[in-house]
């Protein structure tokens, strides 16, 4: 039977003392405006085999007084996060070098580092915003690996901390970073009549909350248009099902499709020019495509079973789905010019809502088991589950741009909150809007 | 879930006995002084016959198979189970006869499993109470399946008792 379950569970009680210690901090956010909420940062479990780093704490050299004094830990955080690199705790750090000049390499060698980074922030010429200026060395050979100046914008120092985060990233595993991305998600807050669903844009660490649409009627599954400046959603604020889309910048917004029956699931084609979607107007839950451009239609399956959660491949070869055509939930996959759909996940209860990694070979999926659902990395070639997550209702995966982290949606209690798992499984954080349930998190394919 | 369906069982039969009593207040127990016949014969004249599913007043007669309008599910399935099809017929028998009465089935799910599919099992299960009330005279134009999938539970705990009472079709009359 197709049931046996190979699957391999990571553990995640592996974390020494030094490394939890090291790394559980809290960092308390200023609430936007938008957004009145408290934002958490947990690391749960570390990576024991990651790179040694050392993010020395940026010298302020800007004419104003630093509106946030955690570049460092912003920086760290990021690259924590993806399961590959193990930052220094700078409590840790027996000196803070500014230049190349007062670094001691040897120093650092007996911290057992192998990477230094060292930087300052200054005005620029023109007054406006702040220059990162900042220096990548081997520890071991004393080479120079990166020295890089970023200029960002008054206000975005957070972004601009990113920024370096991506940098290092790119540098050390030759693979661009995804820190300086925005995601999108949707929260619960209220209850009874004064209900009221958000969809939400933030940054990737989940700072910088802003609330794109309100409404005191459902809303699910946001979707970004390739170049990061469109959402699509579903909303029920006229009763039904309905797809909108909206641009996250100016707020001004057009109904894609209205129809009877379900409106739901829309997923862009990587091109940007065609929307998957999911619409019962036959009665019967099939797959679409749309034709921004024009609005021309094309149904793609025809089954009785519920085919849904439409997603494109990052090449645009196929349209990943969920179909319970066989019985019960599984993914499929299927040209966007038509054909007969193929069965992808060959291995147990319940497996949906894919995510495809960009280098298109691994999809990430809520793959249930008895009432336990977790978040698993399906590998199309060796036909093997990697399960990165403890359950219990995780749902909702994104795959980082970059492929190296997976955004979901789990449970504490009665309350939805968002994590975020390095894509081997090694490392999970949590993103908590202290307010509400938070949910259906979706990783923008942009820098922003 | 079993237990929800031996409660609606004993309700059912509950129901069906209460009906052949003269009075809604009959206590089962041997009373020393019989009841005075006069006022209650007046009652079971005026009160509708809960079982006769073309009077409209039986939508709100506590007594009558119409004045249910929730049909459960099990889990990741569509099959309107016995012990609801009672409730499904009176519904296709008051439909078909009138012609003006407008339902609407909103499939709902429990929170297992994705949104979007659960949108999907929502409107499969409003579909199964539909075919099974146009087989029973009501009309096509007289019903409209909606679905919320998982996003209105009656119920917010993560357990069997509350995705059980999650897992339904509400029949919402628009009109009568």
């Amino acid at each position: 039977m197709f049931f046996s379950v190979k699957s391999t569970f990571i553990l995640f009680t592996t974390v020494t003392d030094k490394v939890k210690k090291l790394f559980i901090f809290l960092i308390v956010l200023m609430a936007s405006e938008a957004v009145h909420a408290q934002l958490q940062i947990e690391i749960i479990s570390g990576n024991p085999s990651a790179l040694p780093i050392a993010i020395v704490p940026f010298q302020w050299e800007d004419a104003t007084p630093p509106p946030i004094n955690s570049m460092d830990e912003i920086i760290s955080g990021d690259l924590y996060r993806s399961g590959l690199f193990d930052p220094m705790d700078t409590a840790d750090m027996m000196e803070r070098p500014v230049d190349e000049e007062s670094i001691r390499f040897g120093t650092w060698r007996l911290l057992k580092v192998d990477y230094l980074l060292i930087g300052s922030v200054r005005t620029p010429a023109d007054g406006q915003g702040h220059e990162l200026i900042y220096q990548l060395f081997d520890v071991h050979t004393r080479e120079r690996l990166l020295s890089q100046i970023t200029t960002v914008g008054p206000g975005d120092l957070r972004y601009g901390a990113h920024r370096v985060a991506d940098a290092i990233y790119q540098t050390l595993t030759g693979v661009p970073g995804a820190f300086a991305t925005r995601i999108a998600y949707i929260t619960a807050t209220g209850f009874g009549a004064d209900l009221r669903y958000e969809l939400v844009v933030s940054d990737a660490d989940g700072f910088g909350p802003q609330s794109v649409v309100g409404s005191p009627e459902p809303l699910l599954s946001p979707a970004w248009s390739p170049d990061g400046k469109k959402l699509a959603y579903v909303s029920f604020e006229k009763g039904n099902s309905a797809i909108y889309l909206q641009d996250v910048a100016t707020g001004s917004r057009e109904l894609i499709s209205g129809g009877k029956g379900i409106n739901g699931a829309p997923s862009f084609s990587p091109d940007g020019r065609k929307m998957a979607m999911t619409l019962s107007r036959t009665g019967n839950p099939e797959i679409y495509i749309r034709e921004m451009a024009t609005g021309r239609l094309t149904q793609l399956t025809q089954h009785w079973a519920i085919d849904t959660e439409p997603v494109w491949a990052p090449d645009g070869k196929y349209i990943y789905f969920t179909s319970d055509r066989g019985g019960k939930p599984q993914i499929y996959r299927v040209a966007p010019t038509g054909g007969k759909p193929e069965r992808v996940t060959l291995e147990g209860d319940y497996n949906a809502r894919a995510s495809i990694a960009p280098d298109g070979r691994r999809i990430a999926v809520a793959h249930g088991r008895g009432n336990e659902y977790r978040i698993a990395i399906w590998d199309i070639e060796t036909e093997r589950f990697t399960i990165l997550t403890p359950g219990v209702l995780d749902e909702s995966p994104s795959f980082a741009p970059n492929g190296s982290m997976v955004l979901y949606a789990t449970r504490e209690g009665t309350r939805g909150v968002l994590s975020a798992v390095s894509a081997d499984g090694s490392v999970r954080q949590r993103l908590i809007l202290s307010e509400g349930d938070v949910r259906e998190p979706a990783w923008s394919l942009v820098i922003r | 879930m079993k237990k929800v369906w031996q409660l609606t069982l004993a309700m059912i039969i509950a129901l069906a006995l209460t009906a052949c009593q003269t009075t809604p207040e009959v206590v089962p127990e041997p009373t020393p002084e019989p009841a005075p016949e006069p006022p209650t014969e007046v009652v079971t004249q005026a009160a509708p016959d809960p079982h006769d599913y073309t009077d409209s007043r039986n939508l709100d007669n506590p007594e009558s198979m119409l004045s249910k309008r929730i049909i459960y599910f099990d889990f990741d399935k569509s099959t309107v189970l016995p012990e609801f099809r009672g409730i499904v017929s009176a519904h296709a028998a008051y439909a078909a006869s009138h012609s003006s009465a407008r339902v609407t089935l909103e499939g709902h799910a429990d929170e297992r499993g994705t949104r979007e599919y659960n949108l999907g099992l929502g409107e499969r299960r409003g579909n199964a109470v539909m075919a099974l009330m146009s087989a029973q005279g009501a009309m096509g134009s007289q019903m409209v399946v909606g679905s919320y999938g998982e996003e209105r539970p009656t119920c917010r705990v993560s357990d069997e008792y509350c995705w059980s009472q999650n897992r339904r079709v509400e029949i919402v009359y628009t009109a009568q």
